[in-house]
């Protein structure tokens, strides 16, 4: 294993395999401040071309953290299928790279390799990667999921209605509800980010929610996304759920920082499969976001692309029906700008992809950030023609309750119509059924939930 | 659903909308966003549409909006306002805003020359220090410094508590805290400091507040009382709550989850 180069007369030495990838890195300020940046940009690129010609089995058999150490790692390598990995464990990085775009490989030829990586292969080669590359690779893969109905099938762009409220009002959740509804928005998930944790609060959202689609028959599905322990809690008291939220990370050490184990996912897993209201097989929503293990301490000296991969490697033991990327969230101290908020989204979505996760990107940015609503509607069209599985919606961009602005309901009918995207199918023909598109384009309606919802 | 429920959405959208088909007029100060009785949300809705897109007044409101938040989060406290309070300033680690915001590591400490002048204007340890931090909002200070400053120190005066000087740290964090302890030997610490502003309202401030801190100590030994500006905990209420606190954090030489708890 070769982890020396020389480029423009410089000599450049990476002290272990992390090193590399962690060199080999697009520039975030994340890494800048985790200390396991590049030191120039020069120095950059020689850990790409150290990266490029490194094996399928240098990065495999060097996990971020040891097998013993980490049930992420063990999860990961123990997922891998042998016989797909004893065929391309000497492939280089620049050959996987080459399979990856070549016009010939096709989806399925490409999900099988995909069987045989690790995580840390999934991040080494997204760094090889540029965005246009990450757009072409990503966009032969879809990786569909069912719940109460089927996301991420080819040619369609779904949301996530965030109804987020101050106060978790009802009356205001379900205004802003009716809302989004009006615009097309819902048909991934009706969900919200409750300000109060508890199995109160989380059960009388989830009824209403309920309520909602049983009234108007809303082909779709639902979830409050409180801590995992408060909705087993919730469910084992009867609370309507049709799948459980989690946001982890890529070491066990950054799961238990956000309090919880596997075998609290394994529960609340096997409780939905005979408590829950929805069909299944997919039944698990995670989110993630580059960033999120350095500020618990949990990146053991990684980059945040790579632990970031760790965590669709993880997710993917759990057949989710989501898993989405807050990308723009944590912060200008991980992500500074739009450029590094652009690229994270893109390599989130394209790893998710490989990792063999149905993935979606909450298009999102905090207002200490240099980066603003272009940026996100950028990021959302980008993903759109990458093939997401869905983004977010809330009202007009601004979300009241997380005080931070993603996608607003209005974005997803103007991407669908720009793209030639339409939603889930049962969904698209209730909005059709309900007057609020016509032939998949919004109507004098869309906007008007008094009119729809009304009488 | 076909009920009182749908009658108060119906109506609070409708209201909504009246608002919003009025010419365009934006409003810089977001004062329009102060929660209403009729209104069941401060969500953006009932907005209407241009095709698939905003409506312009919509679309201008939000630019505004956002402008003005981001303004708060790169704009300096006004000098003046400092002078007014006469208190002196004193800077963290951090050479500019850029960097404060994404090296959060440097914004809790001080140099050894300005922790000195920090000591120096706190010569003698005090029962309760009080000062202010930009944070993450320069407007949430000069929206509520000047009200909720003056209620605090009254209270802890009328506690028989005897009061630091208060100071204002630019490019600070809230864990400046401890270092600040450490300096003037303070024995509980409250930082008054801009919140990371919303769309809704860039003026909103905390104070954080512990006992006895310490570098590295945990996150929940620190109290905190939030959301203060006009639109949610107004200052001069949240002064006497806040000054409450502190004496009781002085009384029972403990803050955090571990007050909470009795």
């Amino acid at each position: 294993m070769n982890l020396t180069t020389t480029l423009h007369g410089k000599s450049f030495t990476f002290r272990d395999v992390k090193a590399v990838l962690a060199c080999a890195n697009e520039e975030k300020s994340g890494d800048q401040l985790a200390g396991v940046a590049a030191q120039s940009s020069l120095e950059r690129v020689a850990a790409k071309q150290v990266l490029s010609d490194l094996l399928v089995s240098d990065l495999r058999e060097h996990p971020i953290v040891p097998y013993e150490q980490d049930d992420v790692t063990r999860i990961i390598q123990d997922g891998v299928d042998e016989q797909v990995y004893q065929e391309i464990r000497n492939w280089s990085m620049a050959e996987l790279r080459h399979f990856l775009l070549d016009t010939t490989s096709t989806e399925d030829m490409i999900k099988r390799v995909c069987t045989g990586l690790t995580s840390e292969v999934v991040a080494g080669v997204c760094k090889l990667m540029g965005n246009l590359d990450l757009v072409y690779a990503a966009s032969k893969l879809r990786v569909p999921a069912t719940c109460n109905t089927t996301i991420g099938l080819r040619g369609t762009y779904s949301t996530r209605l965030q109804p987020n409220h101050t106060t978790d009002s009802v009356p205001g959740v379900t205004a802003s509800l009716l809302e989004g509804l009006s615009y097309g928005c819902g048909d991934a998930l009706l969900g919200l980010n409750p300000v109060n944790d508890s199995v109160g609060t989380m059960t009388e959202i989830l009824k209403r929610f309920e309520q909602v689609k049983q009234e108007y028959a809303i082909p779709t599905q639902t979830c409050v996304l409180a801590h995992i322990k408060t909705q087993i809690e919730a469910l084992k008291q009867g609370a309507p759920m049709d799948m459980i939220f989690q946001s982890i990370a890529g070491s066990q050490k950054g799961n238990e920082a956000f309090g919880f184990t596997t075998q609290t996912i394994e529960e609340a897993q096997a409780l939905l499969k005979s408590h829950g209201t929805s069909r299944g097989p997919n039944v698990m929503y995670f989110e993630t976001g580059q960033g999120s293990e350095l500020s618990s301490d949990a990146h053991y000296g990684a980059d945040q692309v790579t632990m970031e991969a760790r965590c669709y490697g993880y997710a993917k033991a759990f057949a989710p029906f989501m898993v989405n990327t807050v990308v723009g969230f944590i912060g200008p101290e991980y992500l500074y700008d739009s450029r590094q908020v652009i690229r994270a989204g893109l390599e989130d979505h394209f790893m998710g992809k490989l990792s063999g996760v149905p993935m979606g990107c909450d298009c999102c940015y905090t207002n200490h950030m240099q980066a603003d609503q272009n940026d996100v509607e950028n990021l959302a069209l980008l993903l759109a023609a990458s093939g997401v599985n869905f983004a977010i919606g809330v009202p007009a961009g601004d979300d009241i309750m997380l005080n931070y602005q993603t996608n607003a309901y209005h974005d997803a009918a103007a991407i669908r119509e720009v793209l030639g995207l339409k939603p889930i199918a049962e969904f698209d023909a209730w909005l059709e059924k309900m007057g609020i598109t016509r032939d998949g384009k919004l109507t004098e309606l869309a906007g008007k939930p008094e009119l729809i919802f009304g009488r | 659903m076909q009920d009182a429920l749908v009658e108060l959405i119906v109506q609070a959208i409708l209201e909504a909308q009246s608002n919003t088909n009025k010419p365009a007029q934006v409003t810089p100060t977001q004062e329009h966003r102060a929660p209403q009785p009729a209104q069941v949300t401060s969500a953006r809705i009932g907005v209407g549409c241009a095709g698939t897109r905003l409506r312009t007044d919509t679309y201008l409101q939000f630019r505004a909006d956002h402008a003005a938040a981001r303004d708060a989060v790169y704009n300096d406290v006004p000098a003046e306002l400092l002078q007014q309070l006469n208190l002196p300033e004193f800077a963290t680690q951090c050479q500019s805003r850029d960097e404060f915001l994404t090296r959060p590591d440097l914004g809790r400490v001080f140099s050894e020359q300005t922790g000195n002048a920090i000591a120096a204007h706190n010569a003698s340890p005090c029962d309760v220090l009080v000062y202010a931090a930009d944070g993450l909002s320069s407007k949430a200070i000069a929206a509520n410094l000047e009200n909720i400053l003056p209620v605090i120190t009254e209270s802890l005066t009328q506690q028989g508590l005897s009061c630091g000087k208060p100071f204002f740290v630019k490019y600070g964090r809230v864990a400046s805290m401890e270092q600040v302890a450490q300096l003037t030997g303070a024995k509980v610490v409250c930082v008054l400091i801009g919140e990371r502003p919303g769309l809704g309202s860039a003026e909103s401030m905390s104070a954080y507040m512990a006992y006895a801190p310490t570098p590295g100590m945990p996150e929940a030994r620190r109290t905190v009382v939030s959301n203060i500006y006009s639109g949610g905990l107004n200052a001069v209420e949240a002064g006497a709550y806040v000054a409450e606190v502190l004496g009781r954090m002085h009384r029972e030489k403990k803050s955090g989850v571990e007050l909470n708890e009795g």
